[in-house]
């Protein structure tokens, strides 16, 4: 992995991202702004499944408002990901908090498109019967711990020394 | 000035930050999570304002299940903020992008205090219409630039020297 990342890090691309001062803090504030956009599409869904919040549109109107919006920003989010990867190979992919982080999103990611199928085949899925609705609390809860510890581990790969 | 800030500076809360290896990136953290979070309900209630999205939905239903969250985060942020800003006091004071960033969330202050005071005050009769007034359209759409500014200006103060 060590001879990859300095490779990637001798790449034309990697040293202008390098080079070039205002490309890091741009591309990072702009990974930070969806962060704030997915989450206010999990957060929404996820305190309700919980049963955090009990008012407003039912779960499968919540999901047709809000999920769109978190497929779109995990998109960005990977995209600058990958920019900031390519800029600092290094820091990201010879530390194990980057690939405890892309388990966790992986994990977030599962858990969203399963209760996004779920809903989308049957509106009630997580609501009609009191066991659809212990399973919504495991599954809110649950999405709210990882999305939680992702944002811990990505916050702290840049304190773990590599 | 200069005073004020070493005293700050000098704090048990500062001292402890600075002095501890896990704390400021756990304090960090905290203050991320929940300025993402101020910004995620924000966002939401300024795109509605503007007229963007969630149109079938009326303004002052959606501030009421919204903004109470927000105002949590919000005080969470200031906290961990001032907490990250008493461990080194004189130097974040004297970087430019902190001081722009504390400019951005006065004016977003004043932006929203102008539309509290007016728009807000006549919403009984153009909510639930599903393009609000100008003056509304107009706070929210400020609301949503100045708050992305608050974002680029908090990442560049790690950068600025």
């Amino acid at each position: 992995m060590e001879a990859f990342t300095d490779w990637l890090g001798a790449t034309g691309a990697s040293m202008t991202i390098q080079n070039v001062t205002w490309i890091i803090p741009s591309v990072q504030s702009v990974h930070i702004l969806a962060i704030a956009v997915l989450l206010a599409a999990v957060v929404t869904i996820d305190l309700r499944l919980a049963g955090v919040t009990r008012r407003g549109p039912s779960l499968a109107a919540l999901e047709m408002r809000f999920l769109p919006w978190f497929w779109i920003a995990l998109a960005v989010l990977l995209a600058t990901g990958l920019i900031l990867v390519v800029g600092e190979p290094a820091r990201e992919l010879l530390n194990w908090l980057f690939y405890t982080k892309l388990v966790l999103v992986l994990a977030v990611t599962a858990l969203t498109a399963l209760f996004q199928l779920r809903v989308r085949a049957d509106d009630g899925a997580w609501e009609t019967t009191a066991a659809r609705r212990a399973a919504g609390r495991i599954l809110g809860g649950a999405s709210l711990l990882l999305v939680a510890a992702t944002i811990t581990a990505g916050r702290w790969i840049a304190y773990v020394v590599v | 000035m200069e005073p004020i800030l070493l005293a700050i500076e000098n704090s048990a809360v500062g001292t402890a930050i600075r002095q501890s290896a896990w704390l400021f990136p756990t304090v960090e953290t905290a203050h991320v999570a929940a300025l993402a979070l101020v910004l995620s309900a924000i966002g939401v209630v300024d795109l509605r304002l503007a007229g963007v999205t969630l149109r079938e939905r009326g303004v002052d239903e959606l501030m009421r299940a919204v903004l109470p969250g927000a105002w949590v985060s919000f005080v969470l942020a200031a906290i961990t903020g001032a907490a990250l800003f008493a461990s080194n006091a004189v130097t974040y004071a004297g970087n430019p992008a902190f001081q722009i960033k504390v400019a951005l969330l006065l004016l977003a202050g004043v932006n929203m205090a102008v539309f509290h005071l007016g728009a807000q005050r006549r919403i009984a009769h153009w909510d639930p219409q599903t393009l609000p007034p100008a003056a509304a359209r107009v706070a929210g759409g400020l609301s949503l630039l100045l708050w992305i500014g608050v974002v680029f200006a908090g990442r560049w103060i790690g950068f600025a020297a």
